[in-house]
């Protein structure tokens, strides 16, 4: 084991990578994505499917996520729990996700064991074998999950009346985890109608990233993967959508458990469109400029240098969502200052900015550090591999991806001006104050 | 001049793959060792660094101070104020972290081979020359003061108050080491220097580089960084015995769900028997899905939504810890349930199935670990800090498969205790109360 640290260094000599993606799709319509990086002999497997909360039928809310973890149950090959033994007694880990607009399995394992990763996953889209006895210990085990993040913590609750205000007649007013309840009388029949006309290949992406070979993963993807039929009655994704928004919402949260008073704002503002990516990334520099750092945006040196009227500013966008997003803004007033007036001082900051031209040092600078964000980026081959399964969830197409580092990169001045007057209109805006008491909102 | 001690080459036997990890071992002109795994493949450098000692060095009177000037360092230094560094750190699309434990405090970044030099210079700036203003000590204050409102109301926090102070008394971890709002708003700016000096010293720094860096580069790079500071500081913190016995405290606050914080004394990270209980908490609660308390908590029951156990072999003290939440109306059978399952391993011992899987488990993991520049760097400093030598990374699995079936049981008869189990639960439990 010893050796001398130049033949570590032959060893280890490697040509410089950048992310290398090979995208292919099997005979029954699955989409296959494999990221290389060959640095460790470790492989990401993921099973991303095209289906999240926002397409639980009406009245069963949460269905997507209680699915989620009725996955992890008996299949006619294996028993509970057998899977993620199996992850285990091959030192991998495992583990699943349920969001919006899709649900995700995946597994992290030595890169040999990839076949039996596909095995396993293969087998449960397929041959689930749910029992009552199942159902109704895993719904308890999703009551305490919803307790644990959402009813034991009062910005959570905060957060579900804000999307609900926000979200007139689109399924993200909803939460993903689903209202109480509602997921208290999810049955059996709920999870397997969601199960059976979803859980198909051709509703499917599979993301292989590590240390593989794409033409060993397309066999062994054909051979796993491509055995199973497509779902031929698929449904077209239907969603209704959200109407133009023309008067400001407002909305006050009350818990005594709250222990520092804040303001949320969030606008109706566009996501990434595939093709069309360009006011989203415009987007993205508009939240840095407004909220990104408490040092150097709009909201925090007027609100935390220029006058010490908050201790927390923030702005945020979610760029990657099937359906118009938001674009929020949140503001923790200082000791002694109320809610009504750091929100004066916030709307001043922003008709501010509104009013100025873009300083082209602050534009040079975020333009930097996202073009950084891509080389650290590469650092992390899960983080690749979620941003491909996520896009592919939502619409966009692995040439979008690709796309992106471009796109954000040719976002000029011009661009952050009009996306800011656009979507920073107080008409289309909801805004809530989260206090302890009726006499914090005063 | 760099003398060169060691270099290995580590073949990490995944399952069947193989990882190769160089770890050099150096020591920079100025004397200050540093590990470091050179990786070209991505144009970037991680670099962390850890200073035993942290925020229990906290003087009488002065609780929050590390904790506040860990916070500070960012905020300006050398002729620049916070917004100037943070401006200059932005434009190089650098990233600095500084943060505060009770046994250490540490500094992580990450910057671009295009304009290392300058965003090395801007780090060992921050680190040497921190200013303390007065303005952004009232900001960051303000900050902190926030957070300590917010802990005051927060389930998981509240247990940890209370279960660390019946705990460990006066100790430094007998109190929460962001301090008091009477504390933190008595300390000055020469609290800061005060703390600054006694945290941040070379004789308790260890230091770790991995990425498109060689080692001819790292020691100027890293006696930039430190060779400034003071060789040594104050004495730290004595040894504390685990000083809670058996029992149930219950904090009432009004809230759906209970949290529950559960421990008894544990043992030290250089015991020969660590490994052997460093298994057992895996098969017992460490292990996720696999986990009896899982099993039986959450699979079988119902109960939760999680629950795990915890090894915590701190620098001058050792626990074993556990913790798990549950709605009010369910957190006495929970417990129940905990206390028939430490007692029944404690007794009844585990099986060789039990632990030929979790040997699977560990050894299997371990390699995986090593995928990428910025992990590497936090597993080599952790095992520096641990005191642990560069090839313990050959021989870490052979120390795990080493472990018998009569040593993980003895363990599980001699340490695991259930009589000396205590839980301090937040919530309304409904039919549980503070014992005597």
């Amino acid at each position: 084991m010893f050796r001398t640290l130049f033949a570590a260094l032959s060893l280890l000599a490697m040509p410089a990578i950048a992310e290398e993606v090979t995208t292919f799709t099997l005979d029954n319509g699955m989409d296959v994505v494999v990221i290389e990086d060959h640095r460790a002999p470790v492989v990401v497997h993921m099973v991303w499917y095209r289906r999240g909360s926002a397409d639980e039928p009406l009245g069963q809310s949460g269905v997507a996520h209680f699915l989620e973890h009725l996955l992890f149950k008996a299949t006619d090959n294996m028993s509970s729990g057998e899977l993620s033994e199996v992850v285990a007694a091959n030192g991998g880990s495992d583990n699943a996700f349920t969001s919006y607009d899709y649900t995700a399995y995946y597994q992290r394992v030595a890169a040999d064991r990839l076949p039996l990763m596909m095995q396993m996953e293969a087998d449960r889209m397929v041959n689930l074998r749910l029992s009552a006895a199942d159902i109704a210990t895993e719904r308890d085990v999703i009551l305490e999950e919803r307790n644990m993040r959402v009813e034991n913590n009062p910005s959570a609750l905060a957060r579900e009346q804000m999307m609900a205000a926000q979200y007139l007649n689109h399924r993200y007013g909803v939460p993903v985890i689903g209202w109480k309840h509602e997921m208290e009388s999810l049955e059996l029949e709920d999870a397997l109608s969601f199960y059976d006309l979803y859980y198909s290949p051709n509703n499917a992406v599979l993301v292989v990233a590590g240390d593989v070979d794409p033409n060993e993963v397309r066999t062994l993807a054909d051979q796993y993967y491509g055995v199973i039929p497509p779902e031929e009655n698929l449904p077209e994704r239907l969603r209704a959508e959200e109407p133009p928004q023309t008067a400001a919402r407002r909305l006050t949260f009350v818990d005594p458990r709250v222990s520092q008073p804040y303001l949320a704002r969030s606008y109706l503002a566009p996501e990434r469109d595939s093709g069309d990516q360009r006011k989203a990334a415009a987007l993205v520099y508009l939240a840095e400029m407004l909220g990104g750092s408490p040092f150097s945006s709009a909201l925090g040196t007027a609100l935390q240098f220029d006058a010490q009227l908050a201790v927390y500013t923030g702005a945020g966008y979610d760029a990657d969502k099937l359906d118009d997003t938001t674009f929020t803004l949140s503001v923790a007033p200082a000791e002694g200052v109320a809610l009504s007036a750091v929100e004066a001082a916030m709307d001043a900051a922003i008709a501010d900015f509104l009013a100025s031209e873009v300083d082209p040092n602050r534009l040079e600078s975020i333009r930097t550090q996202l073009r950084a964000g891509q080389i650290y980026a590469r650092d992390n081959v899960e983080g690749l591999a979620n941003r491909y399964g996520a896009a592919l969830s939502q619409g966009l197409t692995v040439q979008d991806v690709q796309d992106w580092p471009a796109v954000l990169e040719a976002v000029t001045a011009e661009d952050i001006k009009a996306v800011a007057a656009e979507v920073l209109d107080p008409k289309r805006s909801v805004t809530m104050w989260v206090a302890a008491s009726e006499g914090e909102l005063k | 001049m760099i003398r060169l001690i060691a270099a290995f080459v580590f073949g990490l036997n995944a399952i069947a793959a193989n990882a190769d990890v160089a770890i050099q071992e150096l020591t920079t002109p100025s004397g200050i060792n540093v590990w470091l795994v050179e990786e070209h493949s991505i144009p970037f450098v991680a670099l962390e660094i850890n200073f035993v000692g942290g925020t229990a060095l906290d003087e009488d009177g002065k609780r929050g101070a590390t904790n506040l000037m860990m916070a500070l360092i960012e905020e300006g230094s050398g002729d620049m104020i916070a917004q100037e560094f943070q401006a200059a750190r932005e434009a190089l699309a650098a990233t600095y972290e500084f943060d505060s434990y009770d046994d250490g405090v540490t500094i992580s970044a990450k910057f671009l081979t295009e304009n290392r030099d300058q965003a090395v210079a801007l780090l060992a700036q921050a680190i040497n020359q921190p200013r303390f203003d007065q303005d952004a000590i009232d900001r960051v204050r303000g900050q902190v003061l926030a957070n300590i409102a917010s802990s005051a109301k927060n389930p998981n926090r509240i247990a940890g108050e209370a279960f660390y102070s019946a705990a460990f008394g006066d100790h430094p971890y007998g109190s929460d080491d962001s301090g008091t709002v009477e504390t933190v708003n008595a300390l000055t700016q020469d609290d800061m220097f005060t703390a600054h000096r006694n945290a941040l010293v070379r004789s308790r720094a260890y230091v770790s580089v991995v990425g498109d860096i060689d080692a001819e580069a790292v020691g100027p790079m890293v006696d930039q960084l430190l060779a400034g500071l003071p060789e040594d500081g104050p004495a730290l913190p004595d040894h504390v015995d685990f000083g809670l016995t058996g029992g149930v405290t219950v904090v009432p606050f009004d809230t759906p769900q209970s949290v529950a914080l559960f421990g008894q004394a544990g043992l030290k990270r250089d015991d020969e028997d660590f490994f052997a209980a460093y298994i057992l908490n895996t098969i017992l609660g460490g292990n996720g899905p696999q986990s009896i308390l899982m099993e039986e908590v959450r699979e079988k029951r119902g109960l939760t939504y999680g629950i795990y156990s915890y090894l915590v072999p701190k620098d001058h003290a050792e626990m074993w810890l556990g913790s798990v939440a549950s709605a009010n109306e369910r957190m006495v059978e929970t417990l129940d349930v905990v206390m028939d399952q430490w007692s029944r391993v404690a007794t009844v011992g585990v099986s060789q199935e039990e632990l030929d899987a979790a040997k699977t488990y560990l050894t299997g993991e371990y390699p995986l670990r090593f995928d990428s520049n910025q992990a590497i760097a936090g597993i080599m400093v952790g095992m520096q800090v641990e005191g642990l030598p560069v090839d313990y990374v050959i021989h870490r699995n052979d120390y795990i498969n080493a472990v018998t079936l009569d040593d993980v049981n003895r363990v599980a008869r001699e340490i695991l205790d259930p009589e000396a189990l205590h839980f301090v639960v937040v919530g309304q439990p409904v039919g549980l109360e503070t014992t005597e």
